[in-house]
This record gives C-alpha cells, structure tokens and sequence, in this order.
C-alpha cells in the first residue's frame, strides 16, 4: 500500500507569539519549530498501517527548508521516503492543500494520514480540502481506526460521544491525540534517517482564497481580582459571579 | 448580500449552534437562508425563523439522518449555489470543521475558520480568529467571489428567538451511492453527560486534586450549574479523566460563560483551550501560577476547603 503523510512543521508551543516586520506573520526570531503534535499521531498510524499491510510510507511537507528537520524526525520514526514540497512563501490552506493534493495524485496515494489540525493557525481546513480535491472520503479527529475489506473503520470525536465512520478506500485520515501512543525514534533511526535523501519539488503555484491582514496580540487582560486565600472568599467569589459578571 | 446559514441538527433538534449561526447570518444584514440537513429537517426548521432566516430548506433523507461528510458537503453546496449565496457560514462543531472544507473547494471559495467576530463593513466581511493557541488573533479577509466561514461555538450570540415566521421549503436529496463514501454508521453518547465544548459552565480539574476521586467535588458543583467537569492534559495522561473531558490542546477549545480552574497551574496548553471563556475563576494553593494570569477572579487557597465552601455558597444562592 502506498501511504503518504502530511506533516506540518510548527512553531512550538512555548513559542512567543510577536508579529514581525509584516505586521502579518509570527516573528520567527528565537521560536523553535517542531513537528506539529497531531502530525506525531498521523505518522505513527502509517507506520502501523505499513506493519499491518506492507506498502511504504512517504512523509510529505510543504515549506522552507527548515522544514526538512521536521521531515528527518519523520525518517527517524520510520518512514520510508521524505519529499519536501519547495514554497517558503506563506499559502493560505488551499493552496497548501493544492500542493499536496498533486502530489498524492501524482505519487499514486491509497491512504493519506495528518494530524486534525496544526498547531500554528489551527484552521484544521488542509486535510479536507485535499480529500475533496481528490474525490476522496476522509474522516477527522480520528481516536481509533482499523482497514477491512478496502474500508477505513474509524472512531472520531464529536461533542459528547463519538461516531463511527466507514469511509472507502482511497481515503484521508485525520488523527487526534489517543489515536496511538507515537514512537520514539531509535538512536538508529536517527543515524539513518540522516543518510536519507529528502526529495525537493515544486508546487505549482495557486492563487491565495485568504487574505491575513493583521497579525496582533489579544488584548491583555486586566489583573484579575484575587478574592482571598481560603475558604472564606467563597461567599464574595459567588457573590461577584452573580452581581457582578452575572454568571451564575 | 445573500447568506445560506447552516444549522446543524442532531437526533430531530437543533444544536445550540445552529441558532447562533442562524443569529450571526442576520447580524450581518443581507437575505438569510438556512439550510437544515436529516431525515427529519422539515419538523423543526420553523423555529429558525425567530433567529432571523427568512427561508429554510429541508433537505430531507434518511440516507442523511447521520453526518456524511461527502454527502453533507455536497448538498449544501449545491444549496448555496442554488440560493445564490455569497455567503455561507457554519458552526465551527465537529461536524462544521469536518464539512466546511469540503464545501470551500466545490465552491472555489476561500474559508476563514473558526472565527471569533465577524464584521461587515464597506462591503467588506473581516473575520478575526484566534491562532497560536490563542497566543495570536488574526484578522482575515476572504477574497473570493464566494466565502465560507465557521463559527466559533458559544461566542456569538443567539439571543432569545423573535415570534418571526420562516417559509420552509423541504427539498429532494438526490445521491449517489459514491455521495456516501464517508459516513457515520453509528453515534455511541458518552453517557448523556454534557461536553465540555457546548457548556455554559465548565468546572475543570488539574494535578491538584490529588486524585481521580476527587473529582466528585467539581461533579456537584458542574451539576448545580448546569455544567460539565473538564480536565487538564496532566490528570488525562495519569487516566484520572477521559480524554474527552481534555481542555487545551490536544483536546478540546471551549468558550464557556464561566470557566472554573481548579487545582489547575495553567501551562500555555491548558491557556490555548480556554482563555476565550468570558468569565475564568482559579483556585489554586501556588498564588503565582500562570492561571490567574487569565482569571478574573481567583482564590489562592487551598482546592479541598475552597470549593466546597463554594458549592455551599452557590447552593445558598439557589436555594437548594
């Protein structure tokens, strides 16, 4: 089977939030990137879908070249192939998912894996879009799945309970946390993974949907009201919450 | 300007969401039209005209009485295409998120999700929607002829329903068997409990509780207000709680009316799910945890005599 995994390299989450020079974008000065946390899940479920099913697995990722760092932790866990899809500019999701989209297509994808969504603009629009530009079924927020019979069994997470889903193969899965417990890359994983060669493309160009014309901080919150250190408070705080915020 | 509003129903009722878009359609001025989907949509679709929707279609078919992504995303499509909507929003639920980005692309149209406000001004629609763990609002503007965008549960408003009359016209589901490529086969409830993500009120636990039995105290005090009980990732991990009951990344963004930090220190994970809740309480024994950094009110003291001293309090309020 052929697998291939999108993954997105994201700034951590400590990182502090600065818009740069553009007024548009994060200030990348001092922020470490990482794999996005949900993309950890996508690959890990590739790689078993690989074990369970044979095939092999090529991790996929649209960006700069620091991007590539994100593409070798992927190597290290397992994956077979890395391919960089050359843009450092910044796309909107369609364009992103245009790119990847091509790229499945050409490729010959039977199953796309990524996370539900990355952490940096959290749109959670990518995987969508390119299933629907593909022709595909997908199924997000996925906490658990199995393939029988050329059909994705998978258990995603809605308000208050889960569904079931059956979706045909060829599909693209979105993984959340509690889909697997992601590996640890070995010490050679890690070795090999830098005799890897990360293939370079480069994607067409797609006319921008989204526009981000401001980048800001939100509005610092004024101190909150510590109300006192023990149990006494509790009738001031409860008192506040119904006069005051009017809450309760 | 012309809007298709889509509102989400599940098992024959409107989610609270599909007022809130209904609501957010109408605020934006311009013809509103709401779309209710399921294999019973005709039966309750009036309702939405008291949230502002002039006209609302039914489409209605058993083969669509549980979510299909592929189906779903293809009918309201086809819907807005039909009602010529410039516009078409949707909650930003599991099931919005889930179909929004389909119905983007069948409409060459840009999607801006999960906003928090949404302003129309000059013919020009800005969307603001938050980023980086809520460390970040982006203002976003959508530059194709058709925009989509996905609410926010929670933040904007329905108010209380108008005595305003919809017309509602039930519509066909013509579909394919490859429509059906994606779909749920089965909805398994956690137990009737309430969600994190659709409370008012949401009474959330951390590593400070000390154990996973302690968690009846936040129970009582969640169901005095009609709430639900979150948890923070730490106690999640160590299995105190079920993992949809997580808050934060990784788990669930809510935006609750009030929001109960208990025993919770506020790592930046934690801030990501919840700083957009209007109202935030931290108990909490460290005064110099970051929670109270984004609480409105807090009680350094100590979880196991503070909360319930407050339970009591709040029982005392409403006489019970």
């Amino acid at each position: 089977m052929k697998i291939a995994v999108f993954v997105n390299h994201v700034p951590d989450t400590e990182a502090k939030v600065k818009a740069g020079a553009d007024g548009r974008s994060i200030d990348p000065a001092g922020v470490n990137f990482m794999l996005n946390p949900y993309d950890e899940f996508a690959v890990e479920e590739a790689l078993r879908t690989r074990q369970a099913l044979g095939g092999e697995v090529v991790v996929v990722s649209l960006g700069g070249d620091a991007n590539k760092e994100t593409l070798r932790k992927a190597l290290a866990m397992g994956a077979d192939k890395a391919v960089l899809l050359k843009d450092a500019s910044a796309r909107d999701s369609f364009g992103v998912a245009s790119a990847l989209a091509d790229f499945a297509k050409e490729y010959g994808a039977e199953i796309i894996f990524g996370g539900k969504q990355s952490i940096d603009y959290e749109g959670a629009q990518v995987g969508g879009m390119v299933a629907e530009l593909l022709g595909w079924p997908s199924v997000s927020v996925v906490v658990k799945m199995e393939i029988k019979d050329g059909t994705v069994i998978a258990e995603r997470e809605i308000e208050g309970g889960h569904e079931i889903v059956h979706a045909t193969l060829p599909a693209v899965v979105l993984a959340q946390k509690g889909l697997n417990e992601p590996r640890y890359p070995s010490l050679k994983g890690i070795m090999d993974a830098k005799r890897k060669p990360i293939e370079e493309k480069t994607p067409a160009p797609v006319e921008a949907r989204v526009q981000v014309t401001a980048l800001r901080n939100p509005p610092a919150k004024p101190p909150g009201k510590i109300v006192g250190t023990d149990a006494s408070a509790a009738a001031e705080l409860v008192r506040l919450l119904h006069e005051e915020a009017k809450v309760i | 300007m012309k809007i298709l509003a889509f509102a989400e129903q599940r098992n024959g009722q409107f989610k609270k969401t599909a007022f809130e878009t209904v609501a957010a359609a109408a605020s934006l001025g311009g013809e509103v039209t709401a779309l209710v989907i399921g294999g019973t949509a005709a039966a309750i679709a009036p309702q939405l005209g008291g949230y502002g929707a002039a006209n609302v279609i039914a489409a209605e078919d058993p083969a669509v009485e549980l979510y299909s992504a592929t189906a779903y995303a293809k009918i309201i499509a086809e819907t807005a295409e039909a009602a010529g909507a410039d516009v078409v929003l949707l909650p930003a639920s599991a099931m919005g998120k889930d179909v929004a980005p389909r119905v983007a692309v069948k409409l060459q149209a840009g999607l801006a999700a999960d906003c928090t406000a949404l302003t129309a001004a000059g013919g020009v629609l800005t969307a603001s929607r938050p980023v980086y763990g809520g460390k970040g609002v982006v203002d976003v503007v959508v530059t194709t002829p058709r925009k989509v965008f996905t609410l926010r549960p929670n933040v904007f408003t329905a108010g209380a329903p108008s005595g305003a009359a919809a017309s509602v016209e039930r519509r066909a589901v013509s579909l394919q068997p490859s429509d059906l490529s994606s779909a749920v086969k089965e909805v398994k409830q956690s137990g009737g409990k309430k969600d994190v993500s659709e409370a008012d009120v949401v009474v959330s636990g951390g590593r400070g509780l000390k154990g996973p039995e302690h968690f009846a105290m936040l129970e009582e005090l969640a169901g005095l207000l009609g709430g639900a009980v979150g948890a923070s990732r730490a106690v999640v991990d160590s299995g105190w709680r079920p993992h949809d009951e997580q808050v934060g990344q990784t788990g669930k963004t809510v935006s609750p009316s009030l929001y109960i930090a208990v025993g919770i220190s506020g790592a930046v994970q934690h801030l990501a799910g919840m700083s957009s809740s209007k109202y935030i309480v931290a108990v909490n024994k460290d005064k110099d945890a970051p929670i109270f950094s984004v609480a409105d009110y807090g009680i350094a003291g100590d979880a196991f005599e503070v909360l319930p001293a407050v339970t009591a309090e709040v029982k005392k309020l409403l006489g019970k």
